[in-house]
């Protein structure tokens, strides 16, 4: 499984949405449910599967979920 | 089955309104315990709702760090327990003005627990805190302890100090657990060993803690969630009375009936250690009050050689209340072992290392607890000790020797079956009651019996510790308890009957016998002892009530069959008279009755 279908199902569960409805575009722009609380529930969730711990300057990059997967793929590149 | 699977079979049945999902989702949240599958089983859960029957519990969180996360943890949890949790969090550092403030959103939320997760400073301002809460609500209070910290500021000198960091924290938590155990309804959560059981510097997150205030990291959130809800169970009675094992590779290593005696692994050798281990974690159960009872497909006169003779067992027969060792379906072992036992289904935990057998439990049985087991023996004793429903917050004496009580009730009824008659076998009991008075000491239990019993209960009349002390004060009145030994043990006190003398007829207001004697002649020596002294006391006529309920038709017939003759019938129920001038009630013969202090009052 892909990291973008990995983060795409967990912010599915997260958000509860349906999967195909999180998109590599979604953001807390246009996805309905996506506050603050969730947005941390959700770093929370793929730190959790991931097993990383995100700089909080990472966390503030993470503005949609094509961003979150590709701050996730560096990290398991090995460069952080 | 993995997780992804799990997770389709429960949206399957969520789809299709079945509460057959809860056990999948309470399987799946067993399983995978996190962040992203809470919001799962939560999601889902909350479509069930309405058809399943859940305890519904508020409870509240004060605090003086992050905890929003962890909620849907812990409703996941609970949902996964059978309680449906309404949780409200206190606002950031704040919780000493919602506890002193009683008009505020704390008391307004009316919550049945409280978990107080702050960062206490000072005993004094604790201890002013609780009591102030305790003279407001009757709500259970959780205090968190203090945390050891990762380094002390004085480096290697804080040992030498008197006033050093770690001192403190164990100074504080002492009097923490001090104020706790003398407070009613308030528990101690000793967050520096939950801390410490995972790792110091793996359980906290430094980043988080200095962006978002949360110091626990994104892996130990469930295991924070888990911990609150070992004290929600014992709480909200979601707890087991009774584990039902397993033999053949669970309470020892390989199978009895094909690798015979010398050829099962048990010992202190590994992998006889493992089991062995496994052994005294349930012996430490046992000790909890919690019965243990097999459930094995063997032959059963070799695991019987096993469970008697095999050097490495730490258990034996006599610490087991009940025993199914055949070849019958488990599912049906395990209803009638309940049966036996005399405690629902959902009181009943289930330990097997076969997954299928695990499985057909969870599917027919959906009421069972069973334990899910890791992959390896050597861990099987901690699968054990971290499960929440063996949990309790208060032990009685009671509960403590209960599982000798079922011990010595098993080999009574060996004993019943080898008796040639009824006679005999009461003869070969060699019981010895003692009458007494109510007592500051056995008052709580007095009350608890009318509290509980509901079978062999002639009126079954509730009472309050309160109420009983009031009636044991008044003249007319007579609060007696029964205790029952036997040869194979003592019963303890299993019996109450309180009578009101009104001209010259003593009336049995209560008269109750705990399931545990039935059928042992015990309610005739006491009744008779109650004919015999209102006898003495002058009086012409013993009478009593029945008040027919659902579950005490074991004693419909009780009066009748002591010669009483009826002698009113109404709505409330029937009225049973004896004329002492005419008749009396023998005391059995093979039961010697003491008395103390039931007479001190003529």
């Amino acid at each position: 499984m892909s990291v973008f279908d990995q983060v795409q199902g967990i912010a599915a569960d997260i958000l509860v949405v349906d999967q195909e409805r999180v998109t590599a575009q979604s953001s807390p722009e246009n996805l309905d449910g996506w506050d603050s609380v969730q947005h941390l529930n959700l770093i929370l969730a793929l730190e959790d599967k991931f097993g990383m711990q995100f700089e909080p300057e990472e966390i503030d990059r993470m503005r949609t979920i094509g961003g979150i997967t590709r701050i996730i793929e560096r990290r398991l590149n090995g460069a952080s | 089955m993995n997780v992804l699977e799990l997770r389709k079979d429960a949206d399957r049945l969520v789809d299709a309104g079945a509460d057959r999902a809860a056990p999948v989702l309470r399987e799946i949240w067993l399983n995978d315990g996190g962040p992203s599958t809470a919001a799962f089983v939560v999601s889902r859960f909350e479509r069930l709702r309405p058809r399943l029957r859940l305890t519904p519990w508020r409870l509240a969180i004060l605090r003086s760090f992050t905890v929003e996360p962890m909620v849907p943890m812990l409703r996941a949890g609970a949902f996964a327990a059978g309680i449906d949790l309404t949780i409200q969090v206190g606002e950031f550092n704040a919780y000493a003005q919602e506890i002193l403030d009683g008009d505020s959103a704390l008391y307004r939320f009316a919550p049945d627990a409280v978990i107080l997760a702050a960062t206490i400073t000072g005993i004094g301002q604790l201890r002013d805190l609780v009591s102030v809460f305790r003279s407001r609500s009757q709500a259970h209070l959780i205090v968190h302890g203090v945390e050891s910290p990762v380094f002390p500021g004085a480096g290697l000198l804080d040992a030498q100090s008197e006033t050093g960091d770690a001192d403190h924290v164990w100074q504080l938590n002492r009097e923490i657990r001090s104020l706790a155990r003398s407070t009613r309804g308030v528990y101690f959560l000793d967050y520096d060993a939950l801390v410490a059981r995972y790792g110091r510097l793996g359980w906290r997150d430094q980043r988080k803690w200095h962006t978002v205030r949360l110091p626990i990291r994104a892996e130990h959130l469930a295991h924070m969630a888990r911990e609150w809800m070992r004290f929600l169970h014992p709480l909200t009675g979601k707890v087991a009375k009774a584990l039902v094992v397993d033999l053949d590779n669970t309470v020892w290593g390989g199978v009895i009936g094909e690798d015979g005696m010398d050829g099962i692994q048990l010992g202190d050798e590994y992998p006889g250690a493992a089991y062995r281990e496994l052994q005294e974690a349930m012996l430490d159960l046992h000790r909890r009050g919690i019965l243990l009872a097999i459930c094995s497909k063997n032959n059963p006169h070799e695991a019987m050689e096993a469970l008697t003779r095999h050097p490495g067992m730490v258990l034996r027969p006599e610490h087991f209340a009940a025993m199914r060792i055949n070849w019958n379906d488990k599912a049906q072992n395990l209803r009638d072992l309940a049966e036996e036992l005399k405690i629902g289904l959902e009181a009943v935990a289930f330990l097997d290392d076969n997954p299928v057998e695990r499985k057909r439990i969870r599917e027919a049985l959906p009421e069972v607890s069973v334990i899910e087991m890791p992959a390896s023996p050597s861990d099987y004793a901690q699968a054990l000790r971290e499960a929440p429903v063996f949990e309790r917050l208060a032990l009685s004496e009671e509960d403590r020797r209960r599982g000798d009580y079922y011990a010595a009730q098993r080999r009574r009824t060996v004993a019943e079956r080898a008796a040639s008659t009824k006679e005999d076998f009461y003869r070969s009991l060699g019981q010895e009651a003692e009458i007494a008075a109510v007592t500051p000491a056995t008052l709580a239990r007095v009350a608890q019996l009318t509290q509980k019993t509901n079978q062999f209960n002639l009126t079954t009349r509730r009472c309050t510790e309160q109420q009983i002390a009031a009636l044991a004060t008044d003249p007319s009145w007579r609060v007696l308890s029964i205790r029952i030994a036997d040869c194979y043990g003592d019963n303890g006190l299993v019996g109450v009957a309180m009578t009101h003398d009104r001209d010259d007829a003593c009336e049995i207001d209560a008269f109750l016998l705990s399931c545990r004697v039935i059928g042992r002649t015990v309610e005739t020596a006491l009744l008779a002892h109650l004919a015999e002294a209102a006898r003495a006391r002058g009086l012409r006529r013993l009478e009593g009530w029945f008040v027919r309920t659902k579950r005490n038709l074991p004693a419909a017939a009780f009066y009748r069959e002591h010669g009483f003759q009826l002698a009113r019938e109404d709505g409330a129920g029937s009225l049973w008279s004896l004329d002492l001038s005419l008749r009396t009630v023998a005391c059995p013969e093979w039961i010697k009755v003491t008395t103390s202090g039931a007479e001190a009052r003529s």
